[in-house]
């Protein structure tokens, strides 16, 4: 019985790796996600026939709670809420590796295994609180900004110094509770601490990160209960989270290091005055410009989720190109709260993914288009980090709207963005302000059109 | 004799250089339905949650044990369903 499950678990992982390998294009993602199921299907139900198992009532309840409150929020779930969902769910992940590595612990338990119980209630349990933070910055429950506070690197060393202490005691006098007590409320604390500092838009490379732990916190509970198919799983997602965290550090041009510790957004920023001024336009000027138009770019934001104006900028699109127009739509890695986030959006939209091009495919076609329209994204459409020297996103890649020929932005208001820089994209000549809610700027665009 | 532990390090450490490999050309239209489904293989700590949760032993481990189960299966299913409607609706042209 026992290598009947060790060869399923061997069947799981090559399933699990083939998934993961189809994710990867397009065109065979939506099998590769059913292959990756039904792996995580076999590896559970060989886990079954485990013969440490004499009952089975409880676990079938846990299965059915889980399976229940898991499958109605995937499908009750907006899909402008999918960043608050996946960091929920990562965060219930991180909380089973914590629980799964304190129950793992046992009377004589090696000193190695100790180290991977502490290993997955120390990763397991940052998970947890991190990705419960990001929940509730991504869904606005609590303030998305930084937060910052005077000796707050002070706090944190103390709480790792606390948490190596209290780990390095815990293996040595594992029949002392204190210290498995201590590093469990520490690690919880610690989630906390490492998230509230990070602003909303910062918040792909978290959920990347997170991602990554929660797989490390799982092979670190493989480790603990001996299971290798917990430890090949755990580090395939860990390693896809480590990727995903550096393409989106290196899409804001920042370290890790930055990211994880500066609170960006929240420091004073020395403003440079920007030249030039605001050129309002109105929907009716704008239609003129676009119905003349035959190359259109739309370039999303964060604000584009927030208005939910996916659809609306769908029918726009479908617009333009009756009228014979060429439309792409340009998507910054970075744009919106988890890495692409506007994709998905526009997918619900039905827009077909061929029509969304990377920033590196957008730019060197910039010049030969009419109007850009930027819709509620701001940092990363900003030519300061091409321009000023002195600005605080100097060097991050860039959308290159401002080389096209017009450019349209739609904003709600002349508040600044996320970093609280300037952009001086608004007050260049080739630039027009749509003032308004994205959403019903767009309607208004696309009844000119329809009269 | 090689212990368990270095078998399963050996593992560990080929697994992690494999993950990188299969990720890292994985376009940008693609990377949150990767996210949430790699987020759905987490949940395999589901795996090792079973075995601790019918130990007949009613006692605490067991009741976390059986905690994590229910956790674990929200992460497994919610992450796998909700990749499925992600990319349901991602299209081609035309199709």
């Amino acid at each position: 019985m026992d290598s009947l499950i060790q060869y399923s678990y061997i069947v799981a992982a090559a399933l699990f790796i083939f998934g993961l390998k189809q994710l990867g294009s397009p065109a065979t993602a939506r099998r590769g996600n059913g292959l990756s199921a039904i792996a995580m299907l076999l590896a559970v139900v060989a886990g079954l026939l485990d013969q440490g198992i004499v009952e089975y009532q409880w676990i079938l309840l846990g299965v059915v709670v889980g399976t229940v409150i898991g499958a109605a929020a995937a499908r009750l779930v907006q899909m402008t809420a999918m960043p608050e969902m996946v960091a929920l769910f990562n965060g219930f992940g991180g909380l089973a590796s914590l629980l799964v590595g304190w129950a793992a612990l046992a009377p004589g338990s090696a000193t190695f295994t100790l180290v991977t119980i502490i290993l997955s209630i120390l990763i397991g349990g940052v998970t947890f609180t991190g990705s419960m933070i990001a929940y509730g910055k991504l869904s606005e429950r609590i303030g998305s900004g930084a937060v910052l506070f005077s000796g707050q690197q002070v706090v944190n060393s103390l709480i790792v110094l606390g948490i190596l202490a209290g780990s390095v005691m815990f293996c040595l006098q594992p029949a002392n509770h204190f210290w498995l007590y201590l590093v469990v409320a520490l690690s919880l604390v610690f989630g906390v601490m490492a998230v509230i500092p990070i602003g909303g838009a910062d918040m792909p490379v978290v959920i990347s990160l997170l991602n990554s732990y929660s797989g490390l916190a799982a092979c670190a509970a493989g480790f603990a209960v001996n299971n290798n198919i917990l430890i090949v799983a755990g580090a395939l997602v860990g390693a896809s989270g480590i990727i995903l965290t550096q393409i989106m550090c290196k899409a804001m041009n920042r370290s890790l290091a930055n990211v994880l510790f500066s609170g960006f957004g929240s420091g004073k920023v020395e403003q440079t005055a920007v030249e030039g001024e605001i050129k309002p336009i109105s929907a009716e000027d704008a239609y003129y410009i676009l119905e003349a138009a035959s190359n259109v770019a739309i370039i999303p934001g964060y604000g584009m989720a927030v208005a939910q104006a996916q659809h609306v900028v769908k029918e726009l699109a479908e617009m333009l190109e009756r009228n014979g127009c060429e439309v792409n739509f340009g998507i910054h890695p970075v744009a919106g709260r988890m890495p692409g986030h506007m994709n998905v959006l526009l997918a619900e939209a039905d827009v077909p993914y061929e029509q969304l091009l990377e920033m590196d495919d957008i730019n060197p076609r910039m010049e030969n288009v009419d109007v850009a329209i930027v819709i509620g994204a701001n940092d990363v459409v900003n030519p300061a980090a091409r321009e000023n020297e002195g600005s605080p996103i100097y060097g991050m890649p860039v959308i290159n709207v401002d080389k096209a020929r017009t450019v349209f932005v739609l904003k709600r208001s002349m508040a600044s963005g996320f970093a609280g820089i300037e952009n001086p994209l608004f007050y260049k000549d080739n630039t027009r302000m749509l003032f308004g809610d994205a959403k019903e700027s767009i309607g208004n665009l696309v009844r000119e059109f329809s009269v | 004799m090689i212990s368990a532990t270095v078998f399963l390090t050996f593992i560990l450490m080929l697994t992690i250089f494999l993950g990188f490999e299969l990720i890292n050309k994985v376009p940008a239209t693609l990377h949150t339905p990767l996210m949430s489904g790699a987020n759905a293989i987490s949940g395999i700590t589901l795996v090792g949650a079973l075995s601790l949760a019918g130990t007949g032993r009613h006692d605490l481990a067991n009741w976390m044990s059986v905690a994590a189960v229910a956790l674990a299966t929200i992460n497994v299913v919610g992450g796998y369903l909700v990749t499925d409607r992600m990319l349901a609706m991602f299209r081609k042209k035309g199709s």
